[in-house]
Order: structure tokens, then sequence, then C-alpha cells
């Protein structure tokens, strides 16, 4: 009973990671919001006895896929407002990521 | 029926994961932005991988490696069910190699003609 | 107006769809006829402790080589997608700024600690959790790490290329071992089974894992070097 309410917990914490991820203009935080909601994900699927899945899950979810955003936004010429439609000449200063 | 009773009787992974595939669906619908599309499909797929463990989760049990907790006397007494756990760890790395193939189409589409919108693609409906 | 009605009524439909899901499943309280089997037999056939390993490599052996062939589509299909000419990168790159200090030393004490825990993962993935998968993916993470520390680097093109395609071609080689000389395409019984928790036991199901690890390591440094812009 007490793990099933930890885990109503983290599924609480997920939803508003999830929520705040999509709602948010900025597309910096959206992405270490979705790394966020991977790594609580990892932490459920190790309550439930699943320590494989938790490893590849808090590997590839909240390690390899941030790192990938990153590298694409820094890539592309986007801003970091999702709605304007400028082109950013260097987006390695926002992103940090010198591709 | 009271609260707690009601509590017991959904499976709460199935019930985080069907919230999470919820959101993640809101933003793939309702925002314009290419980037911000991959980042809740990304989402979507976590839950999705909640949804599927959920099927295996057998409470009061441990995880099916056999050491000191559980010898092979007692697996089946004491251990959750592998198969999704096998099915879910193909499904995650999957995901991954998915996400890398959208990012790099929407890379592509950025550096082309104009916008990141897909408003500005509305020419390639049916 | 019209497309926010349509969405919700999509939202609250996808809500009844799996609405069901939540209040049933994961409701008996034994593993099914299937998974008890598997959960039985394993240690017998096999002598592995791990008992998801078992049915990944041997089990369902054959869906992890649908899966490796998936990754390994999506890493040619990046590669293809993001070359120079098509990123519009035809001049030489101007120079970049180098990293802190910090990262920088990090980097020189991690590197090798981080693909001796890798390669501990996939040797060790029949004994603790862990297995080909999780292993390729620090690796990965080892490279990442000193593309990100020294930015004018490059990944080596031609060795990672060279250690993805003999990964797969021996995976694909021991299993076709397993159909020769065993009962079946990917069956580990062509070495000695040994004891359960030996280093050295469960056939050819660790070496299985150490191919898979290379292979999947390989793959994503590939796709990491394409996003990097060095591909021609």
């Amino acid at each position: 009973m007490l793990i099933d309410l930890i885990i109503l917990a983290c599924g609480i914490a997920m939803a508003l990671a999830a929520i705040g991820a999509v709602v948010t203009r900025s597309l910096l935080v959206s992405i270490i919001l979705s790394g966020g909601v991977s790594l609580i994900a990892s932490l459920v699927f190790l309550l439930m006895g699943a320590p494989d899945v938790a490893m590849t899950e808090a590997a590839i979810g909240s390690g390899l896929t941030t790192v990938v955003y990153l590298y694409a936004l820094s890539r592309s010429k986007q801003a970091d407002n999702e709605d304007s439609e400028e082109r950013v000449e260097n987006p390695s200063k926002e992103t940090g990521v010198q591709p | 029926m009271n609260i707690l009773a009601l509590i017991g009787a959904i499976n709460p992974v199935a019930a985080s994961g069907a919230v999470v595939i919820l959101i993640g669906l809101w933003g793939v619908l309702a925002r314009p932005n290419i980037f911000k599309i991959a980042i809740a499909f990304s989402i979507m797929e976590t839950g999705v991988n909640l949804l599927i463990l959920s099927v295996g989760y057998i409470r009061g049990r441990t995880a099916p490696i056999l050491d000191s907790a559980a010898d092979a006397a007692t697996a089946t007494i004491k251990m959750t069910d592998p198969v999704p756990q096998a099915l879910v760890l193909t499904s995650i790395v999957i995901g991954l190699a998915v996400t890398a193939l959208m990012l790099s189409y929407a890379v592509r589409l950025k550096a082309g003609k104009d916008g990141s919108s897909i408003e500005a693609w509305g020419e390639e409906k049916w | 107006m019209m497309r926010k009605v349509l969405v919700t009524l999509a939202i609250i439909g996808f809500a009844f769809a799996l609405l069901p899901m939540v209040f049933e499943a994961g409701t008996p309280d034994a593993p099914g006829g299937l998974a008890s089997a598997y959960l039985e037999k394993s240690p017998q056939d096999f002598a592995t402790a791990n008992v998801v390993t078992a049915i990944v490599v041997s089990y369902r052996g054959f869906d992890t080589l649908g899966e490796v062939a998936v990754l390994f589509a999506a890493t040619a299909g990046v590669g293809a997608l993001l070359t120079r000419k098509r990123l519009g990168l035809t001049e030489p790159d101007a120079p970049k700024t180098p990293s802190t200090e910090i990262l920088y030393t990090a980097t020189n004490l991690l590197t090798s600690l981080l693909v001796m825990f890798g390669v501990y993962i996939f040797i060790h993935g029949h004994l603790t959790p862990g297995g080909g998968f999780q292993g390729g993916v620090v690796i990965a993470t080892a490279v990442l790490l000193n593309l990100l520390a020294s930015p004018g680097s490059h990944v080596a093109h031609s060795v990672m290329s060279a250690v993805e395609s003999l990964s797969g071609a021996f995976y694909v080689g021991l299993g076709l071992l397993g159909a020769f000389l065993a009962w079946g395409f990917l069956d580990p019984r062509v070495l000695p089974i040994g004891k359960i928790g030996a280093l050295v036991s469960a056939g050819s199901i660790p070496l299985i894992y150490s191919v898979i690890g290379l292979k999947v390591g390989a793959e994503l440094s590939a796709i990491l070097d394409a996003l990097k812009g060095d591909r021609e």
C-alpha cells in the first residue's frame, strides 16, 4: 500500500512536469522538463521491480535524448521562443552546445 | 464507495501512464512549432512504456533475477512478470532512434526555405 | 475555434479508450502460463541468473535482431540527411571557443572509468541487471563527453563503421552457429552452459550481449557525429 502511494505521488509529479513542458513558450525549458519526466519514470520502473528497464530509461531518456535535442536545436536556426519566426545566426550562444 | 477503496482498485502505474499519454497527445495536436511537437512525442512515448509495463505489475513481488532474495525453487511465487519488461526494453531504444530521425527532419526543414511552424507548410495538405 | 473543439474531442475519446486499462491492468495475482514457464525453465535450460536477459537474447531473440535492424536504419537515415552539403556548410568551420577547465579535467579523469563501466555492464548481463543496450549507451556517453570537452575534435569515422559492421556480422554469425550446432537460430547452447552465477556460464549469451553492446555504442556515436555536422 505504501509503494502504491509513492507511485501515485510520482505520477502526479510526472503529470505536472509534462504539463509544464507543453505549456511553456521557451524551448530550453521544455527540453529540461521532458528529461525530468523520463527521470521520474525511471524511478517508477525501479519501484515496480524492473531494474533492467529502469537503467535503460535513465540512460537513454534523460541522458541521450536531452543531448540529441540540444544538438539539433543548436544546428538549426531556431530562436528560443517557439513563436518567433526569426532566424538566429549563432544559436550556440543560447543552448550552450557548440555543434 | 470511499476514496481508499477506489485508490486500491486502480493500477497506479497505468493511471500515471495514461495521464502522461493524454498530455503528450494534447501537446502534439495543439502546438504549431515542429520542435515542440517532437518533444511532446517523446513524452507520449514515455507514457506508452509505462502503460505497457503496468500489465506485469504484481503487488509485493521482487525483480526477476535469481539471487538470495528469490532462488530457483520459489521463482514463480516471488517474481514479477518478466515478459513485458523484455518488450519495454526494446521499445525504449526504438523510441530514441525515432526521435533522432524526427529531429533531423526538423533541422532540414528549418534550414530550408521558411519557418519551423507547421502552418507554413499548409500547401502540402490534401 | 473548430480546431480546438476537435482537439478536445480527440483527447476525450482517447481517455475513454484508456480508461478500462487503468482499472483492469495488472489485476491477476500470479504471472500467467507463459511467464511461469519462462521463470521455471530459464535456470535449467540456460543457467542465467537474469531471466529478462534469457528472454531478450534467446527465447525472443528474433525481436532483438529486428530492434538492432531498426536502430541501424535510423542511424543510416540520420547520417544521410545531415551531411555537410545539405546543412549548407560549404566553407570550413570557424574556430570554436575552448571549454571550461572543470569540464576538460573531469573528462580526462572520467573517460576510462566510463568505458570500463560500460564494458562491465554488458559482460555481466546474464548475472546482474543490465546488458548490451545499457552498456552501449554508457560507452556512447563517454564519447559524447569527449566531444563536449574538446570542441574541435572528431569521431574517428572509419573505426566506428568497422566496429559496427563487424559486430553486426558477428551477431548473425553466432545465431547461425546456433542453428547448425544446437537446437535453433540464436540458441546459446553452442558453448557449455556451466553453473548459475559464474562469469563464464550461460553458453554464448555473454558473447551475444557484448557484440550487441559494441554495435549500439558505435551507432549512437555515429548519430552524435552526424548531428555535430562532421559527416561528408
